[in-house]
């Protein structure tokens, strides 16, 4: 009873379908239920705002009841973090808030201190940084509470940049800490801030993202580090299961449908949970559907993969049989592709979108393109599908895409 | 000159009704601990404090002076708040009571600089006006950008030479520094980098002690109960380690243990250095190395990382603590570990002493007398 009270609270959370307000959207799984989306854009085309960003960030756009926010970093050593909220119909910049980092700000070029997607329930913003700062916000942009997780762990984080995302859980904001320091999983209360459970984790690098799997009709906490995975009980973190079949990756994070969960690392693993205490059973496991910085997507009976030369594979999601892959137009590739209108978007690093027919068979419908004018600029993050629209973000800039105006 | 006494009479004279309610806010504000724990506390203050008006953001600012990181976030989005409120309301925020902030030293830096912001949204002139007068800034982002001015101009100035100089007297980040440093190489001066960051270069170093699945960064090894430069160890597989002395020539100060001493793994080696200060002064002690290190200032540890090959930058490693004056000792453990990938070799360090904003300090480093060591041996 408890843990059925437990999934009906997860899905109140994600009641508002149309909104995208975490790392790959609801539930994590990079599928979008938005329809009547463009099919074609460029920079004059269907672009309905485009708006300025002050600075970096790997993290995509999250977009909550008519709001969209973004996250990034700036200054000569990443110390300022900003939060943005704007207008998703007008693009107007409805507030900012700038934080000081309270965490060490090296690390590798490829990424920064905005890395972390931030995640917009409907009621709060939740933001971490790679510096280890997570703020809470209300849409207003009143602080809500304010965590320093260095303040609180000294030794945590890494020189080369923290880029886990954080996810909603049941009644908190799961924040996957694993590093070379204090390495840890924490619930962090949506309403108090304060710790709901921590548990330690290996003393690993590791940038994936937790997944809130559906088991039935449990929700599971499940973490992946490079020794395996473990599922806990969303609640109190309790471990639920292991498996220790496969290597998960550090970079591409998982995702799960109809209540199998997908892996990528070593190989792409489809594993099955069924009980406390045991080991998932493997349902297969493929070398054919490599992952690179982006994570895999599943759709229907069909599984996608792109790796970070834009190689997109499309497998058979009961089988892990492949049925074919496609280069998608673009030099490099780090967000992950996304599921909308029933097609397949694939967002390459110079403003490329290539887009796929979900299929057995491949077929590109149309390849898209915005150039925010710059050689410099990237698009890091994955594109993301609300209200409507697209919303694209580089580092300079945030792009509404929509034949609505 | 404006003291912290007059600013405070300004400040009750803009706002006499709210003005014994802000400290108290603050003080709130400044109570949450860690963990979370006065969240609920802090946020009916930052509510409270958020809802007054724009003539109270002196108080709020002056109000970072002592909040620790976390706090000091509160209250900054509090200012922002209040700063956003008051544009939706059309209540001017006035400018001279943000400039004179910024001119009162006494405050923060970090204060000052989010006033700076401010008034530079309200008054166009102020950077023209006030960033030539900031170059001895005991701020850092505020010292940042009045150096920034000299720079954007020195190229063409009528004496380009005597600008850069003055950029380098005055700057303090290294990318500043560096870019100063290689315009006047183009004019025929050369900056002795290593002097102009503090770099210590004069090292006695002994090793290697046992670092085998990362045994030897909580161990304890002899150098770490006092150095004794005369004292010979028992190092990893047995070997006698002594102290022998090495001085850098790189001008950032590295110590390639790869080159001084072997291409050894799962190792440990120990640098000690000694060094002369004129004066009792606070200092930072920083440090850059790819490798897992501790820092000891005059036997107590100031710092300690232990992390691997993820990437090198000067001062990543920062340690405080005081100089004494006379003779004062710094003793650095650096690890190598097993990794045998190409880009898990590195076995090296840099350190110096600087002040709080990296700038120069009064020292003199002095060669480890390794003479006590003969005569020991």
């Amino acid at each position: 009873m408890k843990r059925l009270s437990i999934a009906l609270l997860a899905l109140a959370s994600f009641a508002q379908a149309e909104d995208f307000p975490q790392f790959r959207g609801v539930g994590g799984r990079g599928v979008s239920k938005e329809t009547n989306l463009p099919l074609k854009w460029d920079e004059t085309t269907n672009v309905r705002w485009k708006m300025p960003l002050p600075g970096r960030g790997l993290s995509a756009p999250v977009v909550s009841k008519g709001r969209v926010y973004v996250t990034a970093a700036t200054g000569p050593e990443q110390k300022r973090l900003h939060v943005l909220c704007f207008d998703v119909k007008t693009g107007d910049r409805l507030w900012e808030r700038q934080f000081w980092a309270t965490g060490g700000t090296q690390c590798h070029p490829k990424t920064n201190m905005a890395a972390p997607t931030p995640i917009a329930d409907g009621q709060r913003v939740y933001a971490l940084f790679a510096t280890a700062d997570l703020v809470c916000l209300d849409h207003d942009g009143n602080l809500e509470w304010y965590r320093s997780l260095v303040g609180d762990y000294p030794t945590v984080g890494n020189n080369v940049g923290m880029a886990s995302s954080p996810i909603l859980i049941p009644g908190s904001v799961l924040v996957h800490m694993e590093n070379v320091g204090e390495s840890f999983a924490v619930a962090i209360d949506r309403v108090t801030g304060q710790n709901t459970w921590r548990i330690p984790r290996p003393n690993l690098i590791n940038w994936n993202t937790p997944h809130l799997f559906q088991n039935g009709d449990k929700s599971e906490v499940v973490l992946a580090t490079p020794n395996g995975l473990t599922a806990h009980d969303p609640l109190t973190g309790k471990e639920l299961w292991r498996h220790t079949k496969s290597r998960p990756a550090t970079m591409a994070s998982m995702t799960s449908a109809d209540g199998v969960l997908y892996s990528p690392g070593d190989v792409l693993a489809a594993v099955q949970p069924t009980g406390e205490n045991v080991e998932p059973k493997v349902l297969w496991t493929s070398k054919n559907l490599p992952s690179g910085y982006s994570s895999p997507t599943v759709v229907g009976d069909f599984i996608f993969t792109c790796n970070n030369g834009g190689i997109v594979t499309c497998g058979d999601a009961k089988t892990g049989e492949k049925h074919w892959s496609q280069r998608a137009q673009g030099n490099t590739f780090s967000g992950s592709p996304l599921v909308a209108d029933n097609k397949l978007f694939v967002l390459a690093e110079d403003g490329t979108t290539t887009v796929f027919e979900i299929a057995k068979e491949k077929k590109i419908l149309t390849v898209n393109a915005v150039s925010t004018g710059d050689a410099k600029d990237a698009f890091m993050a994955g594109m993301v599908a609300a209200d409507g629209a697209f919303f694209l973000r580089s580092d300079k800039y945030l792009y509404c895409v929509s034949e609505r105006k | 000159m404006v003291t912290r006494g007059s600013l405070c009479l300004l400040l009750l004279s803009i706002a006499p009704l709210s003005a014994e309610e802000v400290p108290s806010l603050l003080l709130r504000l400044k109570a949450v601990g860690k963990e979370g724990s006065g969240n609920a506390e802090a946020r009916k203050a930052w509510k409270e404090l958020a809802g007054k008006g724009p003539e109270v953001l002196p108080q709020v600012l002056a109000g970072l002076g002592d909040a620790d990181p976390t706090a000091a976030n509160w209250i900054r989005s509090a200012v922002e708040s209040i700063a956003d409120k008051a544009a939706r309301q059309g209540k001017p925020l006035k400018a001279a009571s943000f400039e004179t902030f910024v001119k009162d030293r006494s405050q923060s830096g970090a204060a000052r600089r989010l006033a700076y912001e401010y008034l530079v949204k309200l008054d166009k002139t102020a950077p023209t006006r006030l960033l030539p007068t900031m170059l001895d800034d005991p701020g850092q982002e505020l010292r940042r950008d009045a150096v920034e001015v000299i720079l954007k101009d020195a190229a063409n100035a009528k004496d380009a030479k005597a600008a850069y100089l003055k950029a380098l007297e005055h700057a303090r980040d290294k990318d500043q520094v560096t870019q100063v440093a290689d315009s006047l190489k183009k004019l025929g001066v050369d900056v002795n980098l290593t002097e102009q960051f503090g770099f210590v270069t004069r090292w006695a170093v002994t090793g290697p002690f046992n670092n085998v699945k990362g045994v030897g960064f909580k161990t304890p090894y002899p150098p770490e109960a006092g150095v004794d430069l005369a004292a010979k160890y028992v190092g990893k597989d047995g070997v006698t380690c002594i102290w022998e002395e090495t001085a850098p020539t790189d001008k950032l100060g590295l110590v390639d243990f790869n080159k001084v001493v072997d291409q050894l793994k799962g190792a440990v080696y120990y640098a000690y250095s000694v060094i002369e200060s004129p004066k009792d002064q606070p200092v930072e002690i920083r440090a850059g190395s790819n490798n897992a290190v501790r820092i000891w200032l005059n036997g107590k540890e100031i710092y300690f990382r232990e992390e691997y090959h993820h990437g090198m930058r000067m001062d990543q490693h920062t340690g405080k603590g005081v100089l004494k004056e006379g003779r004062n000792e710094i003793l650095i453990k650096v690890l190598q570990n097993e990794q045998t990938d190409s880009w898990a070799q590195q076995w090296s360090f840099q350190l110096r002493i600087c002040d709080h904003l990296g700038g120069r300090v009064p020292f003199a480093n002095i060669t480890p007398k390794l003479s006590e060591r003969k005569k020991g041996s």
